[in-house]
This record gives structure tokens, C-alpha cells and sequence, in this order.
């Protein structure tokens, strides 16, 4: 990723570089199916308990499919998560061997609550027809807590590497673990709701917008309608949390960590009242192309209307942040998360005065594009907290370049993973893509080319599978 | 038992169920890529989609728990094995990320050559992964692993420890996963198929038999602190494992295949066990004990409360699902869906 060759060290181990860019696809990557695995459960079950209790047919036969692409998600979420898990190692050794037993806990606990999401997952997705209705319908309860648990559980791990809590160094020895104190460190709480609500505005944009793109192909019946509204009904309510829980977690960055908050705010020097810099770029150590608003950083970023924001000149050189892509990515975030908000509150408002905005061709490609700008929006605060903390991988605890690995080879690992995840990203597309056609074509249960609903294609293959038995596949 | 002791014997029961759940799922990969061409190969395909499709996600979860708590128990030494033992294991991995996308791509693929390419992927990294799995147990167990520095990461695990140790893991997870299949066959009433698959799991069984012994000789030479306790404390255990073995094939050839899963799970069982006790007081065998490896004891603590929180939620919600797909309903490919 082009984010991250942007954080080039000189001085670093060999291994940072490319530890560095495979850490960034491969979270950036998992990070959306992560989303999906901690909020379409949720989104399922609205549906399939309405279609249940209202003995509605289209509201049960999305529910049918979402689980069926549910399980094409969730099982790459699961593989490129276990990628996480064995990167945590294999690039940053430097990391987890000195403070593995310190932020280790709170992933032990993951563990538990990925169990309960996979457990359950294979019960709902092949329950179907198999168990009572109702108790089928309730499968899905276990998983959006696991959603939940999971997401408190990571998120308290990036936390205390913004926090660091639980422990003391003396003499550069790791003393005094308290793995409790780490794992609800002050940063925990605020991190996982936004971040849990982040995931509902991902995943909610995205379906809704995915049924927004059939009604702009003109598919307009009760079907596509559902579709879109049941996820943009979650999509809504996390669009008009976020820009609130945003806020207060800014304010507490702002507490704990100056220089991620100079460099959200491109503040050279310390201001009080600060301006608001919307845009621009720091050449040069001056600013240039920014929108200057006087006072409004203060009250954004401090809740004041006069108290400072410290400035990248009183923190030392070697300690700063690089300033344009963390300034860049947080503000871009905040900008797309302001649309979002707006644009649901919009939707709902002309409801209220009886104007359905779906009939409008212009607010369904709006809809359309929702989505991708939902996922921008995780990706670039990821990109903003992530850098912002640099040059630390543990803030004022440890250096990004004492985690990594020392291992030159981590070149080819990268190559590796490109290629993986390029692979794996074109499979699911074309996988997806094929069962949305297949579905609308008419079939239901999407049988396997090769298993005994697909008898034409069987037919069809005899011939030259017959000649070719034995030679593989 | 210390602290640490409890601890690393939660997380090699860890290893125990991956090597046991995890691993006749990886087995299964074996089976589907010689199952021949599309037509023929069909009813044996589907059958595996049915038979792990269910549960191979939670028991994929078991490889989380164990590097979860290997790092957070063991900070140091895991980091010591990812760092001299990174090629086999990010080769592992690389088989574990193509096996589970390509399952869950075959199933839902348009067309026949779409599934082939997506089946060939998953049957051959289903076949990588426990190989090298297996060859990172053989590196640690015969004392390559350096606690500090780098050791080197080719000779780490290019031996016959390690050789020996993929092939081993190989062998048992098809074995496994022969005899799981050749019984899922009969109760989904595919004789045909169980004829089948009992002829390859014996010749299975037989080439995993065969290749035990002839490791026993090899790691003598190559792991002496191991053997020396395979041979001692262990050696119970061994003799269990072959009697398990061969109680298995027998089982196989009288179709009795029931009962074989269960002699099966036992003669693994004391494999992967005799492993653990053959290299215990050792965390990486010569190079640091359980006891020195210890991280925080606030921290092994805390992992113990989680080891009672699995038991307490995971364990029964796991029983419910292996209930489940061994229930009659369960026992059909496919669900009898209402009219549309």
C-alpha cells in the first residue's frame, strides 16, 4: 500500500519496510469482513425474524441468501484473520516477545468469542430446513454478541498500544503485568464503540447500496426495497452515533497523545484558539492550501473556545508523526463520516415529509456509492490512528523499528501475500458475482457444479470427464 | 503442577483437538483430489462439502487458541519460533488461507471448470498445511530452535525430524479423515462410496503405519532428548497409538467403521500426546524449559480463567454442533426445503 512506503525508514531493520506494507494490506483487507462478521448477523436476523413471525416470503428469502454470501465472507474473514494472528509473530517478534503476556489476554478472549461465531455460524448456515424455525432464527443471537465480545477484545489491544497500561519497565526489564489493567486500559471503550459502530456503517452502506444498484437497473419490487432498507436502517443509526463518538474519542487523544493530535490538525505551532485547517499539506514545515477557520480547532478538538492545541514544535523531531498522510486521512474520514450523517438524516426527513427519495435516480447512485465511501472512511481511520501513533508501535514504550522482524526475506512474504489476497479478492468477486446472477435467473439453492442438482452440467461434462477419469481434475 | 505447567497443558490440549478436528478436515483433501474426474468424483466432493462444511470453522479456531495462548503465555519463545521457523509456517499458512477460500468458492461456483480450479486449490493446500505443521513440531521437538537470535531457516526444519514429522501429520489426518468419510458415506446411504473410501483409508492407514516405523530410527539419531523419552515415559503411550492403529485398519477391513472413527481418534490421540510427554520438561526442546519460558503469572492467570471460560461456553456449544450433524436431519445432503 502506497500509505505505508510513505513511512520509508532509513534506519530501520530489514524487515520493517515490508512488515510494515504486508501488516497494512492484510489488516486493511480483513478489517471489511471483519465488519461483516460483527454486523450482518445482526441484519440477518431482523430479516429472518420478520419473515418468520409475519410469515413474510421476501423478507425469509433474502435471509436465505445473505447467508449463503455470509458464508462465503466468513470464511475468508476467518483465514485472513489467522493471517493477523501469525503476522503478530512473524513480523513483529520485537513486539510480541517483550509484551506478549502483556497485551496477550484480551486476544485470548477473542478467541473465545471467534470460537462461538464459527460454532454457531455452521449450525445457521446449514440449519436451514433442518431445525425448528425459531430455534434456527436464534443461532444468530450467539454470533452478534461474539461480534460484539471480538470487537471489544481487538480494539483493547490496539487501545492499550495507544494506552499502554498494566505494566512498568525497570531497567528496561517488563515488570509488574497486570494483563486486566491492560486489556481496560482508558482508551478500550471509546476505540470499540467506534469502531463496532463503524463496522454497522460499513456493512449497512454497502448492502443498501448494493440494492440501490438493482433499482437503478430498474428492479424495483418489495424485494430490492427490503434489501435496501433493513441494512440502511443500521446503516442510519451508526451515521448519526459515529460523528459523536468520534468526537469524544478526539477529545481524548487530544489528552493522551499531542503529536497524533498536532497532526490531525496540521498545527505547526502551538494556538490557542486554534483554526480549524481543513485541507492542505505541511512543505516544507509551512501550510500550505488549507481552509482556515479561526477558533473552530479548539472547540472541535478541545471542546474550548480558547484552549490550545500543541504544536509539532514541542515535540521532538525523531517523536513526530508523519503529519500529511495522518492529517490527510482523519480529516477525509471526518469529511466522508459528515456526508453520511447528513445524507441519512436527509433520506429520513423527506420521508417524514412523504417524499421517497428511492424513486430519485440521482439519491440511488448516491446510495450506490455509499458504500464504497463507507469503506474508505474505516480504512482512512485506520490509516489516521495507525500513523498518527508512529513513530511508536507502543506510544513512548517502544519504537516501530525495535518490533519489527530483522528478517530480509520479509520481501518475498509481502510478494506472497499480495498475491494471496489479489487471488482471493478476485475469487470472492467472482464467486459473489455469480451468485447474484444465478439468483436472479430463478435458482434457489445454488447447488455445487459437480453435486447431484447439477445433473445437466454432469451431462454435459460425461463425455469428456469420462475420457479423462483418473487423470485429476 | 506449576502454574506454567497448567498452563501449557491447556494449550497443547489445544494442539490435541487441532490435530484431531483440524486435522481430519485437512484430511479430507487427500480423498478430494483423487476422487477423479467431475462425474465420478461428484458424489465424493459433495459428500466432504457436507461432512466439514459445518464444522470446519470452529475447528479451525483450535490453531487460534494454541498461537493466542503460545504468545501470551510463552512471549519469548513464540517469538523465537516465528522467527527461525518463518518459512514452514507462513508455507502453512499460505495453505490454511487457500484451503478455507477455496472451500467455501467451490461450493458456490458457477460452472464445473470454475470448481475445479477452486477444488484443486483446497484439496492441494489441504495437503501442505499439516505438512508443515508437522515439520515446525519436528523442528521444535528435536532442539533446532534457538531462544535468542535467529536460528537457521532452512536447516531448522529441512531433517528427518521435521521430514518425518510433515509426512506423519499427513498420514494421520488422512487416516482420520478416511474413516470419518468412509462412515458419513453409510449414513447418508452411499454404499458405493464407503467401498471406496474404505479401500483407500486402509491403504492409508498401512502407508501411516509403515511410515511411523520407519521414522522411529531416523529421529533417534536426529532427536536424541526427544527419543529418549519417546522411548521411556512415552513409550506407553506409543504402544497404545500402534494397538489404536491397527485396531483401526482391522475395524476398516470388518466394516465395522463406527467404532473405527473412535480407535482412530485414539491411536492420533496418543500419537500427538506421546509427542508432549517425549519432549516435556522442554518448552523448545534443549533450548528452554515450560517453566523458565513463562511469561507474567498475573497473565497465566488469566489464561486459566479463559481455559474455564471455553469449557464452560465453547465446550457445550461445540458438543451441540457435532450433535447436530451426526443427528438424522443432519444425516442428508440435501435439506428437505419446502416447496417454493
Amino acid at each position: 500500500m502506497a500509505m505505508t512506503s510513505l513511512l520509508a525508514s532509513a534506519s530501520g531493520p530489514a524487515g520493517l519496510l515490508p512488515a510494515r506494507e504486508q501488516m497494512a494490506l492484510s489488516l486493511g483487507w480483513h478489517i471489511i469482513l471483519a465488519c461483516f462478521g460483527v454486523a450482518f448477523p445482526s441484519m440477518i436476523f431482523v430479516l429472518h425474524r420478520r419473515g418468520l413471525v409475519h410469515e413474510d416470503p421476501v423478507a425469509i428469502g433474502l435471509a436465505r441468501r445473505w447467508a449463503k454470501v455470509s458464508a462465503v465472507l466468513f470464511a475468508i474473514g476467518a483465514v485472513s484473520g489467522t493471517v493477523l494472528s501469525f503476522e503478530m509473530g512473524l513480523l513483529w517478534p520485537g513486539l510480541m516477545g517483550r509484551f506478549g503476556d502483556v497485551l496477550g489476554l484480551p486476544f485470548a478472549f477473542e478467541g473465545i468469542s471467534f470460537f462461538v461465531e464459527a460454532i454457531f455460524l455452521g449450525i445457521y448456515l446449514y440449519g436451514w430446513d433442518r431445525m425448528p424455525p425459531r430455534r434456527h432464527l436464534m443461532m444468530l443471537v450467539p454470533m452478534g454478541l461474539a461480534g460484539i465480545v471480538g470487537t471489544f477484545c481487538v480494539v483493547s489491544v490496539n487501545a492499550w498500544m495507544n494506552h499502554p497500561a498494566g505494566f512498568r519497565i525497570v531497567n528496561g526489564a517488563v515488570v509488574d503485568v497486570n494483563p486486566w489493567r491492560a486489556m481496560f486500559n482508558s482508551m478500550v471503550w471509546l476505540q470499540f464503540a467506534h469502531m463496532w459502530v463503524g463496522a454497522f456503517m460499513l456493512v449497512g452502506f454497502v448492502v443498501s447500496g448494493v440494492y440501490a444498484a438493482g433499482m437503478l437497473k430498474g428492479r424495483r419490487d418489495e424485494h430490492h426495497r427490503l434489501g435496501f432498507t433493513v441494512p440502511f436502517l443500521f446503516a442510519t443509526v451508526a451515521a448519526l452515533a459515529q460523528p459523536l463518538i468520534g468526537h469524544v474519542l478526539g477529545l481524548q487523544v487530544g489528552n493522551d497523545q499531542p503529536s497524533k493530535l498536532a497532526a490531525f490538525e496540521l498545527a505547526t505551532r502551538t494556538e490557542g484558539p486554534a483554526p480549524l485547517r481543513l485541507g492542505g499539506l505541511l512543505i516544507d514545515g509551512h501550510v500550505r492550501f488549507a481552509l482556515t477557520i479561526p477558533r473552530i480547532g479548539s472547540m472541535i478538538a478541545r471542546n474550548s473556545f480558547s484552549e490550545p492545541v500543541q504544536g509539532l514544535n514541542t515535540i521532538p523531531v525523531a517523536d513526530r508523526p508523519p503529519v500529511n498522510l495522518t492529517h490527510i486521512s482523519f480529516q477525509a474520514m471526518v469529511g466522508i463520516g459528515t456526508l453520511l450523517a447528513v445524507a441519512v438524516a436527509l433520506f429520513w426527513l423527506a420521508r417524514w415529509r412523504k417524499v421517497d427519495l428511492l424513486a430519485s435516480r440521482w439519491w440511488l447512485r448516491f446510495a450506490v456509492l455509499a458504500g464504497p465511501l463507507a469503506i474508505a472512511a474505516l480504512e482512512l481511520g485506520w490509516v489516521a490512528t495507525e500513523v498518527g501513533r508512529q513513530p511508536w508501535t507502543v506510544w513512548q514504550v517502544l519504537r516501530t523499528t525495535d518490533a519489527a522482524s530483522t528478517n530480509p526475506g520479509l520481501w518475498w512474504s509481502y510478494a506472497g501475500v499480495v498475491t494471496v489476497y489479489l487471488g482471493m479478492t478476485v475469487g470472492a468477486y467472482v464467486v459473489l458475482r455469480s451468485m447474484a446472477r444465478r439468483w436472479r435467473s430463478g435458482e434457489r439453492d445454488l447447488p455445487s457444479p459437480y453435486g447431484p442438482g447439477a445433473a445437466v452440467v454432469d451431462e454435459a461434462e460425461s463425455a469428456a470427464a469420462g475420457s479423462a477419469t483418473g487423470s485429476g481434475r | 503442577m506449576s502454574l506454567a505447567a497448567a498452563v501449557a497443558a491447556a494449550m497443547f490440549a489445544g494442539v490435541v483437538l487441532y490435530a484431531l478436528f483440524g486435522g481430519a478436515d485437512f484430511g479430507s483433501g487427500l480423498y478430494d483430489l483423487t476422487a477423479g474426474g467431475a462425474v465420478r468424483g461428484g458424489r465424493l466432493r459433495v459428500l466432504i462439502d457436507h461432512s466439514i462444511g459445518p464444522v470446519w470453522e470452529a475447528n479451525h479456531v483450535w490453531l487460534i487458541y494454541i498461537l493466542v495462548f503460545f504468545w501470551t503465555a510463552f512471549p519469548t519463545a513464540f517469538a523465537a519460533v516465528m522467527n527461525t521457523l518463518f518459512l514452514p509456517l507462513i508455507l502453512a499458512l499460505l495453505g490454511i488461507v487457500a484451503r478455507g477460500a477455496a472451500f467455501a468458492f467451490r461450493k458456490y461456483a458457477a460452472t464445473l471448470p470454475q470448481a475445479r480450479l477452486f477444488g484443486a486449490v483446497f484439496a492441494g493446500s489441504s495437503l501442505i498445511t499439516p505438512f508443515f505443521l508437522g515439520a515446525v513440531a519436528g523442528a521444535i521437538a528435536s532442539g533446532r530452535v534457538p531462544l535468542h537470535g535467529r536460528g537457521n531457516l532452512i536447516t531448522s526444519w529441512l531433517h528427518p525430524t521435521s521430514i518425518f514429522g510433515g509426512l506423519i501429520a499427513v498420514g494421520t489426518c488422512s487416516l482420520l479423515a478416511g474413516v470419518f468419510l468412509t462412515a458419513d458415506a453409510r449414513r447418508s446411504a452411499d454404499e458405493p462410496l464407503a467401498e471406496r473410501l474404505r479401500a483407500q483409508t486402509l491403504v492409508v492407514g498401512l502407508v501411516t503405519g509403515a511410515l511411523v516405523l520407519a521414522a522411529l530410527a531416523p529421529i533417534h539419531r536426529d532427536a536424541p532428548t526427544l527419543s529418549h523419552h519417546l522411548l521411556g515415559r512415552a513409550a506407553p503411550l506409543i504402544v497404545v497409538s500402534a494397538v489404536a492403529g491397527l485396531a483401526t485398519l482391522v475395524l476398516l477391513w470388518r466394516r465395522r467403521y463406527g467404532i473405527a472413527r473412535l480407535s482412530a481418534v485414539v491411536a492420533v490421540t496418543c500419537v500427538v500426546l506421546g509427542w508432549g510427554f517425549g519432549q516435556y520438561p522442554w518448552l523448545l526442546v534443549d533450548q528452554v524449559r515450560i517453566a523458565e519460558a513463562a511469561g507474567a503469572r498475573a497473565t497465566l492467570v488469566g489464561l486459566l480463567i479463559v481455559v474455564a471460560a471455553a469449557a464452560v461456553i465453547v465446550v457445550p456449544a461445540l458438543a451441540y454442533l457435532y450433535w447436530l450433524t451426526q443427528s438424522e436431519p443432519w444425516s442428508h445432503q440435501q435439506a428437505t426445503e419446502p416447496a417454493r
